[in-house]
């Protein structure tokens, strides 16, 4: 099982690599939505991709909105990674196709209850 | 355990920095009833003790501890998942069936809480069943805190609280952002009557009977006494054909033998006698 974690910080995304690995997922990381774009193209399609907001090159709105536009990745889970100040634009990336958010700061328990909430799971 | 104004800013500046979480004034009960139990695990005497020992800094420890307990929710929307499945997708389709002629339905929350649960199933029928639209569904809600009960009624939730277990659509759906909370539907709120009311009271005033009961992680609060005597007024509230819910980790067996499992896995139980 795979996901896709796509955030500019590198802490993050060790962070999350290393809750999702726990969960039983492989992780693919990319820094932003155009080098995402390019690990969709690259490799299997993963289980659920976690997109952050505010990113260089291509942001996270951007990013969402290229998927669902896509007729290979349009049916792919998208998760938003964002904090309380950027919860308008939850609502926004919902409005463009995300399936569920996540707010920093999150711990493992909560990573899983979103997963959970898309009906994903890792092998275990 | 109390907490005094300079304290509660004072934690609330840490929880700001540290969590990026908004804790406003009025929300020192929140920070009371979460920080209380640490001070006591700490054999600290009160929580004002509690934060001068944090102001000093020593001790990354106890600052992950407090943020741990601030951020940590008792409830949440959607508290299990299983349990909510199982209503969706056994336990309302039975009932509309069985109902389907008096067009009725009685629903009671009885350990309510801040009001995550009896919300959440008021979402779950908007969502799933809309022929209820048109049902007379009677719904109580209750507790026995005025306090949890009165944020319950007001249905305004921090940000954290819809974090936990709410999936976003039914978030944007049902919720308005309301400064830094998010506050629910008031036709939701409307649907829902709110009342103060003590489980273990010895007998129960004349209420229900009720369709479907959900009692969940309040039995293991009592003693077996307690909780003989409850679930025998329990056993007198619920219809016949009715449904009781109790949390994950608590049963019937062994404490009051007129109910069985309805499945193993969800703690749903009926009156065997159905």
């Amino acid at each position: 099982m795979r996901a896709l974690v796509i955030d500019d910080s590198a802490v993050i995304r060790t962070v999350l690599t290393r809750i999702l690995t726990n969960l039983g997922f492989e992780v693919v990381q990319a820094a932003h939505g155009k080098e995402a774009l390019e690990r969709l193209r690259s490799g299997p399609l993963p289980a659920i991709a976690l997109v952050d907001w505010n990113m260089p090159e291509m942001n996270g709105y951007e990013f969402i909105q290229s998927v669902r536009a896509s007729s290979e990745w349009r049916d792919l889970p998208l998760m938003m990674v964002t904090t309380e100040i950027e919860m308008e634009q939850v609502v926004q990336a919902l409005s463009a196709g995300a399936n569920e958010y996540l707010m920093k700061p999150f711990t493992p328990e909560m990573v899983q209850e979103k997963l959970e909430i898309l009906g994903i799971r890792g092998i275990q | 355990m109390r907490i005094n104004a300079e304290d509660f800013q004072y934690v609330a500046d840490v929880v700001r920095t540290e969590a990026a979480i908004v804790l406003e004034a009025g929300k020192e009960y929140l920070v009371e009833t979460r920080l209380g139990p640490v001070a006591h695990q700490l054999g600290l005497g009160s929580i004002g003790l509690l934060v001068t020992e944090l102001r000093q800094r020593r001790n990354p420890a106890l600052l992950t501890r407090v943020i741990d307990a601030m951020t940590t929710n008792e409830t949440s929307f959607f508290r299990d998942v299983q349990p909510f499945e199982h209503l969706k997708r056994k336990v309302f389709p039975e009932l509309i069936e069985r109902r389907r002629n008096e067009k009725r339905i009685s629903i009671w929350c009885a350990a309510a809480s801040s009001g995550q649960e009896p919300y959440s199933m008021a979402m779950l029928l908007r969502e799933n069943f809309p022929e209820l639209e048109n049902w007379r569904v009677e719904f109580l809600a209750t507790d026995i805190s005025t306090q949890v009960l009165a944020k319950a009624r007001e249905g305004l939730y921090s940000q954290l609280e819809v974090n936990r277990g709410l999936p976003a659509p039914l978030l944007v759906k049902y919720f308005h952002k309301q400064g830094h909370e998010w506050r629910i539907d008031a036709r939701l709120r409307s649907a829902i009557e709110w009342r103060e009311f003590n489980l273990a009271a010895p007998t129960y005033p004349s209420m229900g009977p009720f369709d479907l009961i959900m009692l969940r992680n309040v039995m293991i609060y009592f003693d077996v006494p307690m909780k003989r005597s409850i679930l025998s007024n329990m056993r007198r509230a619920l219809r016949p054909d009715g449904y009781l819910f109790l949390g994950t980790a608590e049963t019937t067996i062994n404490v009051d033998e007129s109910f069985a499992s309805d499945t193993l896995h969800t703690a749903c139980y009926r009156l065997k006698s159905a």
